[in-house]
């Protein structure tokens, strides 16, 4: 995990001066503060109220388009290029800057919240001799702190002394690390002695010398000085903030790193601020327009210049030229008048209506009751709201698995005992039934300390428990036996088990409840309570699991004195050491074997022998001299396991069910359809992981090939990769094709697409993950993993995770999701385009450094072909319509600049300029893209298909936007030059003024206003009641704000501040005006809607068939079809698949572990897994709330 | 209510849920051909009337620059002889149907101009002429440190060739009648502008100011004949300080409304005499323009013409789009 760690930058770098070492005395405040370290506060907040407003307005003029408009509004205040009015821009940017500026208030707010919420926490201190309740910011380096059980580790602590024997503790790290079974922490024996005993705490000296703060949460190097003795100090004897203390009563600890410098926060992750595809194309685009604009000026400076030249200089007689002002000089002039003037064709209200529609479309993920986990009840959230039209453009999946596709929830589903199979459930007509919700339990009533979680649905292996069959008797005593879980009992009755991995507690908790307690266990023996009957069984011996191994035993002595020997492990293994006389049972086993297998449970066989005891006294013997031995002791001890594990007599076998998560093979189905590839990086082994591949229909029976690769060097890697490559694709080159592209001088290199017949899945694990990783290599294994339909990554670290991630977004031009739950996945979640958490379990890690979250995987279905792909829609509508509406406005001017002399004349009243944008058009344009949808959810759900536009760019793009300008281009030349026809030398019906210059802005206006909104209806394909009235609205309130502008009132009452007094009355009321008005918005209306119809007509995309499907269906669509989950008839066997490592074996039998019974404890791991209690969901800890939100900012 | 359990359900609202009632059109060929058609023979419909309308209305053209291929007022383009005085004849072979307007028009005048536009001041002109005129007013500000009123470059170049309308009848020249009453905008001469007010007459009014540099007369003297036509309410003033959108423009000078003339100019002989003061022939032309107007007001073909074309074009695309559907109708397709 610390690798992954390592891997982030620091955020907190800043120190003053690069600290060497770490110095401290405990209890010595005033050396300690001689060093300067941090204190234990937090700060995550940017602002406080005096700093606010210079610092955010310092942060939004970095902005280039905050900044341009400052520079505009410089070039507004001279005099000699201003053509237009302050207030043009002032308007638009005072409101842009607040609204801005008001979001960021209270996000900081919210951050001043949480950090004054985790500063205010307390914790007892010991100062000067005595415990007083402190808040946690007020913790010093060099304090001694006592902690009490389930609390969270407030600094980074050395362990002193702790209430459980032999100093030890039991801290969980899911918050740091995601891994949720406990650790144990001791501290030095020396300081351990302390005890809890004030007196000598507070008298305590101990130097500590150590590494500087770093981010490294799997290395502790330091020594301690103490009594004129030094230790040295490892990890083993740290408590890193973050965690928290489990099933200890209390602990003492030395502060050694607070505040910023806990390894927790140095690993708060530079978060890079992501940014969508839409963002870059967007700030490309800005550039481009910039350039334009330039062009434009330079053109129409040019045309100034020359029209200086020859007409301004006769001209002069009626307007005189301004000091010192010639022709060239006045060209200079012009080309900046005119940059304010078509400042519009880079709108100030793009970003903040960007960021509104983003808001909104985050809103609604927030607020969708279809992706509301109700039995967790978590909503979806929308962590980071600027990233949604991203979720349109997903083409790689990287999923996590434990957790993520499965629900890390153990259940013991079905057993062969003796050769007999149980956990199906027949009907009358001896079929299988599915099991449902609906299928009546097992009634465990006549066992009073059965877990009421547990539930079995087979009538008949109670059945044979109560009949007291030996075999079945047998076998769930070897499962209440053979295991490392430890139990603890709050009150009598109710059992809580530990267990190393979910597997074990899954095996044990089945046992419990078929009348197999185990109840409680000592270094000798283990206390089961069978068929009600309490039992003590002397432990004698066990022989733990390890990979190798793939199998544990236990040998115990039963209370009536009888030796057994009991196994449990992986079917290959166990077989290999069973006594021949059970060949025949074992061929029964294997079918059931081959049976669960098929259903994708993780099978263990179980095997049992009686011991002769003068045997086992020499075994004893020979173990306790080789456990001692000095050389070679590994070696001597399993030579020791593997001679008395043998004749070994076959029990049965287990299948547990690794829970997948309700709906992911479906969601899975229907992401793949919509063209999304999805790679599985696991932590996970190989087998499990293959074996949840088939379970959620990632991997098929069907696909033509699974390529495996587990090689051991770089150039097997290399060959097996090339060879799987060489059969989808015979005749793919030897190099990959590499696309180049520039943008802006970066460089980057893209590897095209290959495409293959047929499916192939590919399943690569770490060892081989690292080697294709490499440099060389690593353009080799991207060809080949993306000609598989899916890829599988086993055994991979959080860093190769991160890795594989950046390998696609770095020659894939494609937009990258990774999903996770736990704090492995936080680096591929920080990595990836877009990074989802799964929230509603127990590490918070993973959701708070997401950009989306929610409970189920199966939601990600609906993230990304619902709201993803409306988001990306609206988004690229909303941009289209947006560039088309300014450019047309802003070209405007530019045809008329060949009317006016080039003289930065506008064609409209300055007062639609500063409104134009803010009033008229802005609502419109906002409701589109917020209620737009071209189908409905349950068609996007029909039709993944619908999802490849996004995926391949289509809706928005430089082509779409020089279409977009083209558009424009026609629009703004039909917008000036038919009112200019119309108007030419023309009057009023009373023969009065119409061609002068105030009727034809006003006409000029009008035309464009109207031309926008009918372009906007076009646009549209949803209109709900809130369009129809933005529409409406928007025009009534244009026609409404002019008259009043233009009224005598207005005029009298701000003298002389509307000049178009009477304009609307004198221009409005003539036929001609009118039919003038309706030519334009036709003529810029008609040919768009004739070629939509003609495009659709002739190249229809896959909306327009989907939506005239709906308009033929008019009803809704029937309701997705259920399906049956598939059932395999695979010969697939699915290996051993205990996901735990080494256990706490060593730890039961070297007698360190002399637990007392924990009464009154909390906490503590529910038998079934990670299924959590409320008390503990509402305790989540507020720190790393802190602490991603700062890592966003950063 | 929610219950405990369920605190953090999103509400189940239309809105939420995004499941608006909404009204879904779309371009099928049912909505498009038809209504391309009935565009198609509106337009035509309208564009005939337009044109036909507009094709009734007279209009008669004299350019008098003096210099090109028009030759009229040729003596005094050269500016010498102040006051210049000279004829344009022209004669009527049908009635010239009333009301008559008499415009002048000058091309090639950059009206709207930026620098031009924007120098006058609005609140002078309401009648505050004690106020200093603003910046944008410059090199027309001052006059020895005296306010100019009205100020500007616009009021500066203010038109004053003067027209009058003879008709020959026998050889004697028989006055034609010109209203200059109402031909500005009843907006500019009711609100926009003002006359100072002061005890006494106009002339106080405008005491401490000074008359623009090109103007031979103060703006109190504007129109001898009719004391109420003068100051920043003359209405030939009213007409120029309201600028033209194009370099080519022509404005109302008199209305042929009263007498004789009343339903129009008879048959016959014409003399427009012309003072001829403005020097436009560096950079542009000057004409005199005789029309009548309809409903649609002044001459313009274009409108009449233009819709009749995006009215053909209309019905060319309707049947264009007809063999398309037919032939591909993709929607029948499965999707």
């Amino acid at each position: 995990m610390g690798s992954v760690m390592s891997s982030f930058a620091l955020c907190y770098g800043k120190n003053k001066k690069k600290e060497e070492e770490r110095h401290l005395r405990a209890n010595d405040r005033e050396l300690n503060l001689s060093y300067k370290y941090g204190t234990n506060a937090i700060k995550t907040s940017k602002y406080n109220l005096i700093t606010f407003l210079p610092l955010n307005f310092f942060e939004q003029f970095q902005r280039i388009a905050n900044a341009y408009f400052l520079f505009l509004l410089i070039l507004q205040l001279i005099p000699a290029i201003s053509s237009l009015s302050w207030f043009t821009t002032v308007v638009p940017l005072v409101l842009v800057l607040s609204i801005t500026a008001a979001k960021d208030a209270s996000d900081d707010i919210n951050r001043h919240k949480s950090d004054k919420q985790v500063n205010n926490r307390l914790v007892d201190v010991l100062i000067n001799g005595e415990l007083r309740s402190e808040k946690w910011m007020n913790v010093q380096v060099g304090d001694i702190i006592k902690l009490e059980n389930n609390q969270f580790v407030t600094a980074d602590l050395l362990l002193l002394s702790s209430s459980e024997p032999l100093n030890l503790v039991y801290i969980e790290t899911a918050e740091l690390d995601g891994e949720t079974n406990l650790k144990v922490k001791q501290s030095l024996t020396v300081t351990g002695e302390m005890g809890d005993s004030i007196a000598k705490l507070a008298a305590f000296n101990g130097e500590v010398r150590c590494e500087p703060p770093n981010n490294r949460l799997d290395k502790f190097t330091g020594t301690m000085t103490f009594q004129g003795q030094k230790y040295s100090l490892d990890n083993e004897k740290i408590l890193l903030r973050g965690c928290r203390l489990r099933n200890t009563d209390w602990c003492f600890g030395l502060v050694i790193f607070g505040g910023h410098e806990t390894k927790l926060m140095q690993n708060c992750g530079k978060t890079t601020f992501k940014r969508t595809s839409i963002d870059h194309l967007m700030n490309v685009l800005v550039l481009c327009i910039f350039g334009f604009l330039a062009f434009m000026c330079t053109i129409l400076a040019i045309g100034n210049g020359i029209w200086e030249h020859k007409e301004g200089t006769v001209f002069t007689a009626f307007l005189p030229r301004d000091e010192g002002v010639n022709a060239s000089f006045s060209a200079f002039l012009t080309f900046w008048s005119y940059v304010i003037i078509l400042n519009t064709v880079v709108p100030i209200s793009l970003y903040v209506s960007v960021e509104i529609i983003r808001l909104g479309n985050s809103f609604y993920i927030d607020w969708d009751r279809k992706m509301y986990y109700p039995r967790s009840d978590t909503p979806a959230e929308a962590r980071t709201t600027t990233l949604n039209e991203e979720l349109g453009q997903i083409k790689y999946i990287f999923s996590d698995k434990t957790g993520t596709l499965t629900q890390n929830i153990m259940t013991f589903n079905k057993c062969s005992i003796n050769g007999k199979s149980y956990g199906d459930v027949l009907d009358f007509a001896g079929q299988r039934v599915e099991i449902t919700e609906k299928t009546e339990k097992v009634d465990f009533s006549y066992n009073p300390l059965a877990d009421p979680k547990f539930y079995f649905h087979d009538h008949s292996l109670v059945e044979a428990v109560k009949l007291e069959d030996p075999e079945v008797h047998q076998f769930f005593r070897l499962l209440g036996l053979c295991h490392t879980v430890m139990a603890e009992e709050k009150k009598a009755g109710d059992l809580l088990y530990q267990a190393q991995s979910p597997d074990e507690g899954a095996l044990v908790t089945a046992a419990r409840n078929f009348g197999f307690v185990f109840r409680s266990r000592t270094p000798e023996t283990v206390n089961i309570v069978e068929m009600g009957v309490q039992k003590s069984y002397e432990l004698e011996a066990i022989l733990d699991f390890n990979n190798v191994r793939k199998r544990m035993s236990v040998i115990v002595r039963s209370p009536e004195g009888k030796l057994s020997l009991y196994c449990k492990g992986a079917d290959t293994i166990v077989y290999e050491r069973l006594h021949p006389s059970c060949s025949k049972l074992m061929d029964i086993t294997t079918e059931h074997l081959n049976e669960f297998a098929g259903e994708g449970l993780r099978t263990l066989v179980l095997a049992h022998k009686e011991l002769d005891e003068a045997y086992f006294q020499s075994w004893k013997a020979r173990h306790h001299e080789a456990s001692t031995a000095l050389e070679e002791r590994e070696e001597k001890l399993d030579e020791l396991y593997e001679e008395i594990e043998k004749d070994l007599l076959l029990l049965g076998a287990t299948a547990i069910e690794d829970k997948l998560q309700d709906g992911v093979p479906q969601a899975i189905e229907e992401l793949s359809k919509a063209d999304i590839k999805i790679w599985v990086l696991t932590g996970d082994k190989q087998e499990t992981a293959e074996n949840i591949g088939y379970s959620c229909n990632l991997l098929r029976e069907e696909m033509d090939e699974v390529f495996i690769v587990a090689a051991n060097s770089s150039e097997e890697v290399k060959q097996e990769l090339q060879n799987a490559r060489k059969k989808m694709k015979p005749d793919s080159e030897d190099e990959p094709i590499i696309i180049e592209s520039g943008i802006l001088g970066k460089k980057s290199k893209m590897v095209a697409d290959e495409t293959v017949d047929g499916e192939y899945g590919l399943v690569i694990n770490g060892h081989s993950l690292a080697f294709a990783l490499e440099k060389g290599l690593e353009l080799g294994f991207l060809r080949t993993a993306n000609m598989c339909k899916t890829v599988i990554c086993c055994r991979v670290t959080p860093l190769q995770k991160a890795q594989v991630v950046q390998l696609v977004k770095k020659y894939k031009n494609a937009v990258t999701l990774a999903i996770g739950d736990g704090a492995n996945d936080v680096s591929m979640i920080k990595a990836a385009h877009i990074g989802v958490g799964i929230s509603g379990q127990e590490g918070m890690q993973a959701v708070l450094s997401s950009d989306f979250s929610f409970a189920q995987f199966r939601y990600l279905q609906r993230l990304l072909l619902v709201h993803g792909r409306w988001s990306y829609l609206r988004m690229c509508k909303f941009l289209r319509y947006f560039f088309y509406k300014n450019f047309t406005f802003t070209l405007v001017h530019f045809w008329y600049a060949f009317f006016c002399g080039f003289s930065a004349q506008t064609v409209y009243d300055e007062w639609f300029i500063t409104l134009y944008n803010l009033v008229y058009t802005a609502l419109p344009v906002l409701g589109m893209s917020l209620f737009e949808q071209d189908v409905n959810d349950r068609w996007s759900f029909q039709y993944p298909q619908l999802y490849a536009p996004g995926q391949l760019n289509l809706y928005f793009n430089k082509a779409a936007f020089i279409m977009c300008v083209m558009h424009s281009c026609y629009s703004s030349l039909v917008l000036f030059f038919v009112p200019y026809a119309a108007m030419y030398d023309t009057v009023r019906d009373d023969g009065r003024e119409i061609a002068d210059y105030q009727s034809f802005a006003l006409l000029a206006q009008t035309c464009l206003l109207i031309t926008v909104s009918i372009q906007l209806g076009l646009d549209t394909a949803y209109w709900t009641a809130v369009n129809q009235f933005f529409l409406w609205g928007s025009l009534a309130v244009y026609f409404a704000i002019t008259f009043t502008m233009y009224s005598n009132g207005m005029y009298l009452i701000f003298t002389a501040s509307f000049p178009f007094i009477g304009t609307a009355r004198n221009s409005l009321n003539q036929p001609n005006v009118w039919l003038t008005i309706i030519l334009t918005s036709i003529l810029c209306v008609l040919p768009v809607v004739a070629f939509r119809f003609l495009l659709i007509q002739l190249y229809p995309t896959i909306n327009d068939r989907v939506r005239f499907k709906v308009r033929e269906a008019k009803a809704a669509p029937p309701p997705l079809p259920k399906r049956a989950r598939l059932r395999r008839t695979s010969s697939r066997r699915s290996g051993y698949a205990f996901s735990h490592t080494q256990g706490y074996g060593d730890l039961v039998t070297s007698r360190r572990f002399l637990r007392r019974p924990a009464i009154g404890h909390a906490g503590g791991f529910s038998p079934s897994g990670r299924q959590q209690s409320s008390a503990r969901q509402e305790s989540l800890p507020q720190t790393y709330r802190a602490v991603g939100e700062a890592s966003r900012r950063v | 209510m929610k219950s405990q359990q369920a605190a953090n359900r999103p509400d189940n609202t239309a809105f939420t849920q995004q499941r608006l009632p909404a009204w879904q059109p779309m371009l099928s060929a049912h909505f498009v051909i038809p209504g391309f058609l009935l565009i198609g023979m509106a337009f035509i419909g309208i564009g005939v009337a337009l044109y036909i309308t507009s094709q009734n209305i007279q209009v008669l053209e004299k350019d008098y620059t003096g210099t090109g291929q028009y030759t009229a007022c040729s003596e005094c383009a050269d500016m010498q002889t102040i006051p210049c005085i000279c004829n344009v004849t022209f004669s009527l072979t049908t009635l010239f149907t009333g009301p008559v307007f008499l415009y002048y028009g000058l091309s090639n005048y950059y009206q709207n101009y930026r620098k031009y536009q924007v120098s006058r001041d609005d609140v002078q002109l309401w009648g505050d002429v004690t106020k200093s005129p603003g910046d944008a007013c410059a090199p027309y500000q001052y006059i020895d440190n005296k306010p100019i009123a009205p100020c500007g470059s616009i009021a500066n170049s203010m038109f004053n060739d003067t027209f009058s309308l003879y008709q020959i009848i026998n050889g004697t020249m028989k006055l034609v009648p010109l209203d200059g009453k109402g031909i500005a905008w009843w907006t500019d001469y009711n609100i926009k502008f003002r006359n100072p007010s002061a005890q006494g007459s106009l002339q106080d009014a405008f005491n401490g100011t000074m008359k623009p540099v090109n103007w031979s007369k103060p703006a109190y003297e504007l129109n001898p004949s009719d004391m109420n036509d003068n100051g920043f309410l003359n209405q030939d003033f009213l007409v120029w300080m309201r600028t033209a959108a194009l370099p080519d423009f022509q404005k109302l000078y008199r209305r042929i409304t009263s007498g004789d003339y009343a339903l129009g100019l008879p048959p016959g002989d014409y003399v427009l005499q012309i003072e001829y003061n403005y020097a436009v022939k560096d950079f542009g032309r000057k004409k005199v323009v005789f029309s009548n107007v309809t409903w649609m007001g002044g001459k313009n073909e274009f409108l009449g013409v233009a819709y009749i074309v995006v009215g053909s074009l209309c019905l060319v695309m309707s049947v264009v789009m007809l063999v398309v559907y037919a032939k591909y109708k993709f929607a029948d397709e499965n999707a």
